[in-house]
Order: structure tokens, then sequence, then C-alpha cells
């Protein structure tokens, strides 16, 4: 082998890894403090240190700032120090840099928005014991002033089954899901129950992509999905699910808008509708997002904000947010009139306790 | 499923899936014939990506289904200008190729995705509504088994890449042009005595690289992600570089490695919802597409060699 080829090897070798560690790292700028504004009052304040995404990604970050903005509106705040602010993550660098300037500004709660800043949050609640801090989609236990936000996607996921269980023709129904382990887990066994409880004869099948961040083999997954027997498939893996849906929306545009054998995506994390919407062949617009799993992060930052200002920080529990608290739902994007009022019946036994979703896979 | 079924799957999808592969790799092989090392291709891809994306979601209500053709040659042009970087750092000024390259893949994803947010205020494009679907083939899907199995789910971006390899292949070796651009990737000094001129012809080698990246990445975009964020393109400029190497520097050797990584990769997939490979838990089937191709690499591929000049800057002596 030549040595150039060797040289192009190795620089390759370390790109990929470097590229791949890098993904997603080119969100917005960084840090958008305000330190203007020094007015000191004894009232309570928050702030968020976002994920990469940033409080424009229209998911996670930007539902959690929402649900900021509204608390402080509610309570007559303003934006900036002394009041509720957002501290935008670039990279995952600028996570301790943010909170700790988050820290220094006197913020009562200050929130990390996603699993990714669990160390972060970890290690700056160790050395500011004074600060409240809470962790969202992640669990720090043992620490007093630390809560832990998580969410009941099981029950989303249940409400999403309950759907596709009544939708599906073929009865068969994909699952495609990010990684293997107890957070899709949780998604997967949800969904599962949903199903068997309406439509016990119908058959799910589970495909792992492995990564969140593959569209190629998402779509690759759902057309060998849908050329056996699916028409439904719920996708829970980040960006490799945008590949199920260019499939979807493949497979439908040589199809009638009201075609019988129209194939369907299930949104995750927030309404997905937009993402389904397509163009038929008899030059109809059509769309084929079933309905979607969302989360109320913003929900879930108001009802801490709300325990905190009471003096009730849940400092060192695991707060689980289900339908009940707003923290999850399904958002009903394209289904029919007798499915709608299913869901909303499950929905209602779920808060009343009538059901009891399993919150992971049997070992 | 039935036998005709699962075949149609696997070709598709591999079809799919290396199409854009194809497109890129054939873009490295015209740049390292040259003599230019182009580990750009990565952030090629990503502009390409991003120039079809912007211009589909602009022109799709004028243009209707024209438009993921025109956008992939938009994205070719984009891909052309961006690799013009690296031409003239590399050719003109001498400077190292593997730094240049790089230098070309941490500007491009940053680049783009901050135009996106310029563009559209928020860090990712909306989905696209004209994107490459599958094609029933008039006349040929007729055709018994052959015809359903290539012809009525048929990726044309796919087959467009399959002649273009058979089109580089004959410019490359066959004609005049090709014997001169690779006559400078061999031994420039030579070339030079002969009355070539060594720069225009690397120039024209990078620029191809930029054209057929640019397409790649515009056809992956359009064919794949529907939308362009900064993870659409994660990797596959490498993969395509691989190929190329794979290839032995080789238009139709590239195109044989797109469409066997395509293959592995489909393979493992579908392979999940087969009867009796069900069973097999899915983390095998998920590394068998790389051990699948260190074994291939191990044990059918002899010597490859780089261009003799790939990599070596070109200084014209006074």
């Amino acid at each position: 082998m030549k040595k150039t080829t060797r040289v192009s090897l190795g620089v390759l070798a370390v790109m990929m890894v470097l590229t791949l560690s890098a993904c997603g790292a080119k969100g917005a700028s960084s840090s958008d403090s305000k330190n203007d504004d020094s007015k000191k009052e004894s009232t309570f304040s928050s702030a968020l240190v976002t994920d990469i995404g940033g409080v424009d990604d229209k998911s996670f970050n930007q539902s959690a700032w929402e649900g900021m903005q509204a608390w402080g509106e509610e309570n007559g705040l303003e934006k900036g120090v002394g009041g509720y602010d957002y501290f935008q993550s670039g990279n995952e660098s600028e996570f301790i840099t943010n909170i700790d300037q988050a820290v220094q500004a006197n913020f009562d709660v200050i929130y990390g928005i996603g699993f990714a800043l669990r160390e972060a949050i970890l290690s700056e609640a160790e050395q500011n014991p004074d600060t409240n801090f809470v962790i969202v989609d992640d669990v720090i236990e043992d620490l007093d002033n630390v809560a832990s936000a998580v969410f009941a996607d099981n029950e989303s996921s249940y409400l999403a089954g309950v759907a596709a269980g009544k939708t599906t023709k073929t009865q068969k129904i994909g699952f495609i899901g990010g990684t293997e382990g107890a957070v899709i887990g949780r998604f997967q066994a949800g969904f599962e129950a949903g199903i068997a409880a309406v439509n016990p004869s119908a058959v799910v099948v589970v495909e792992y992509a492995g990564t969140y961040g593959d569209p190629a083999k998402g779509k690759t997954i759902a057309s060998a999905m849908y050329a056996g027997g699916c028409d439904i498939i719920f996708q829970v893996a980040g960006g490799t699910g945008a590949g199920a849906f260019s499939e979807a929306i493949a497979i439908n545009q040589g199809k009638a808008s009201d075609a019988a054998d129209k194939v369907w995506i299930i949104g995750v994390d927030r309404d997905q509708i937009e993402e389904g919407a397509y163009k038929a062949n008899d030059g109809k617009e059509s769309n084929l997002t079933l309905c979607s799993t969302t989360k109320g992060v913003g929900a879930t930052v108001i009802a801490i904000n709300k325990l905190a200002q009471d003096g009730n920080f849940p400092g060192g529990k695991v707060e689980t947010y289900g339908i009940k608290a707003g923290g999850v739902d399904l958002a009903n994007d394209n289904l029919s009139d007798d499915v709608i009022s299913e869901v909303d019946n499950a929905r209602e036994e779920i808060i009343d306790g009538e059901i009891k979703v399993p919150t992971g896979l049997a070992e | 499923m039935s036998i005709i079924a699962v075949l149609t799957i696997i070709i598709s999808s591999t079809l799919v899936y290396s199409a854009p592969l194809i497109f890129t790799s054939l873009g490295g092989t015209f740049s390292e014939r040259a003599g230019i090392v182009n580990v750009g291709l990565e952030g090629i891809m990503v502009m390409g990506a991003f120039g079809a994306i912007v211009f589909n979601l602009t022109f799709a209500p004028a243009l209707g289904s024209m438009t993921p053709w025109i956008a992939s040659l938009v994205g070719g042009l984009v891909g052309i200008v961006f690799s013009a970087i690296h031409a003239l750092a590399t050719v003109t000024l001498r400077a190292d190729h593997i730094i240049s390259g790089t230098v070309i893949n941490l500007l491009a994803p940053a680049l783009a995705v901050f135009l996106v947010k310029v563009l559209y205020g928020k860090g990712q494009t909306d989905n696209i509504r004209e994107q490459f679907g599958y094609y029933k083939v008039p006349g040929l899907n007729k055709i018994p088994v052959l015809g359903d199995i290539l012809f009525t789910k048929a990726s044309i971006p796919a087959f467009l890449a399959i002649v273009i390899t058979f089109v580089s292949w004959y410019v490359l070796f066959k004609t005049r042009f090709g014997l001169r651009l690779r006559s400078v990737g061999e031994n420039p000094q030579a070339a030079d005595t002969l009355g070539i001129n060594v720069y225009v012809l690397r120039y024209a080698g990078v620029l191809f690289s930029g054209l057929l990246g640019g397409i790649g990445g515009a056809v992956f975009a359009q064919s794949i992600s529907v939308n362009f964020s900064a993870s659409t393109i994660v990797g596959q400029g490498f993969i395509a570089m691989a190929a190329m190497i794979f290839g032995k520097w080789n238009p139709i050797g590239a195109m044989g490695a797109s469409l066997f990584f395509g293959l592995a990769q489909s393979l493992a997939v579908i392979g999940a919802q087969l009867p009796g490979i069900e069973n097999i838990p899915s983390i095998y089937l998920q590394v068998s597409p790389y051990v699948l191709t260190v074994v291939v690499l191990v044990c059918f591929l002899g010597k490859a060699s780089a261009p003799k000049a790939d990599g070596v800057n070109y200084i014209k002596s006074k």
C-alpha cells in the first residue's frame, strides 16, 4: 500500500470519528445571557440551559422555553437576571460554562433540558449545594438539590398503540426504535400494550436501527416493513425516523390520496404533521402522519417552578410526568372520528388509573 | 414475503442507498486521478445537499415534479463552487491536500447550518414536497420476474448513476482528456514536458469531483433525508471515499464498492424480517455490513495503489 493511501485512510478514519462526535454540534451560536438588567428583588427566578438544539428546535428546548415564558409572564417577571432566562448551548463543551453563568447570576432553579446535560448538572449540583437544579428526561438521584423530571412515554405510546390497532387494515404494525434500552423500550412496551388492548390479533414488527442519525437506514427498514405488509409505522429514532417518512411519502405518492392501501407514520416527541405532507398522484394534497406522541416539557417546567415557589422544590425526587400531569399526550393528526373517541376513552382510563400501562419491556 | 418481494426490496433499497455514494465516489476518482486527494468530499456533499434542498423548497411550486432533477444540478453547481476553494488551495497555492480537504469538511456544515438559520430562522429546513420517489418504468415492468424486481420500484437517480459510471470510465480511459488527466496524476513532470497544462487539468479534476459530489449530496437529501439539517450528511462522504479506494480508483470499481455497501446495509436490515433469520439477535445483523466489508477487503481485494502523484503538489520549475 502506498504511503498516500495509508495517510488518506488514516485521515479518513480520524475524520469519521470527528464528524460523528461533532454531529449535531452545529446548532445555534454561543450562549445568550443577559447581564444588563441587574435590579435585585427578592422574587423567585429561574433559568434553563438548552441542549445543543437551541430554543427554536421545534422540539424539547423550544417547548421548555415556551413553558418558562408562560410561567414568567404569569408571575409578572421579566426576561433576564432576577426573572427568567435561557442559556443556549452551541455544543457539549458549553454546558458547564452556561450552568456556571446561571449559578453566578443567582437563579433559584436551573433546568438542564435533555439527558445530554446529565453529567454537567450532576457536577455543578455537587459544587453548588445552595442552588436548585432540575434534570429533564433523565434521573439524578441522591442529591437534595436536584429534581429529576422524566416523562411517561409509555402512556402516550399506549394511546398511539390504541390508534394504530384501531386503524390498521393489514393487522400488521411496525415499530422502529433508535437504540435498544430502557428509554425506547418504554415506548415499545406502551405501544404494544395499546395495540394488544384494542386489537389482540394484530402483529407488531419491531426493529432497532442502532442509531438515531442514519435516515438511510430508517428508509431501508421502513421499506422492508411496508413491503412485509405493515401499514403503520411508529418511529422512535430521531433523525433515523426522517428516512421512514421519506419512504412512506415515496410509496404514497404513487397512489390516490384516499387509496385503501395508503401507509402511515406515527410521529414522536412533537406533532410531526408537517413532516407527513405530500402530494398524491391524483394531484391532491394529502398527509400521512397518523398521529404523534407529544411531550409537554413546558408543562413540566411550569409545574416544578410552582412547587419551588411554594418552597416545595422536589429535590432528590424523581417526578414522572404522564398524561394526567400534561407531561405527555397524543396529537390526533389524521385519526378518524371513531378512533379519536377510542383514544379519548383510553386517555380517560389512564388518568383514572383504570389502565396501568407497563413502564418497560419484560426482561 | 415471497422471494420476488424480498428481492425487490433488497435491490430497490440497495439502489436508493448506493446512488449518492456512486456519484460522490466517481467525483473522488476524477479528483484523485488528477493527483489531488479530496478528503473534502463530505463537505462538498453537505453543500450539494444544502443547495438542492433550498432550491427545492423555493422552486417546487413552480417546477413541480421536475424540481428534484433541477435541484440536483443546482447542488452540483454549489459543489463546483465549493470545490473551487479546494482547487485554489491545493493547485495554485500548493497547500497540503489533506489540510485543505479537512478545512472544507469543517467549513461546510457550519456554513450550511448558519445559512439555514439566516434563511428560515430555525436549525433545520422543512421537509421538501417534491422528492425522488419510486417509478414504474412503463413497458419494462411487464417483463416477467425481472420487471417486477427491477422496474416496478425503480430509483431513477441510481440508474442514472450507473450510466454515468460507464460514461466516466469511458472518459477516463478512452478519451484524450482522460489520458491527460491520468498522466497528470501519475507523473506531472513528464506530462508538463509534453506540453500538457498540469494546473488546468488538476483544476478540471477537482471541479468534476465538486459537480459529482454535489449531485451525490443532492440525491441523498432529496431521496433519503428529505430535509436539510446538521445531521443530514454524516459520514457518507467518507464512505464514498472508502468506496473509491475499495474500487481501486476506477469508476466501475467505485460503483461496485458503493453497490456492495448498499447491499450489505439492506441485507442486514431486511434479514431481520425474513423467516429464520428474524430470531438472530439484531446486534449481529447490525454489525454484519462491517464484518462483510472487512471479509471482502481481506479475501478478495489485492493491492490497492493510488495514482503515483496523488497528493503531491506539482511545482513547475523555472
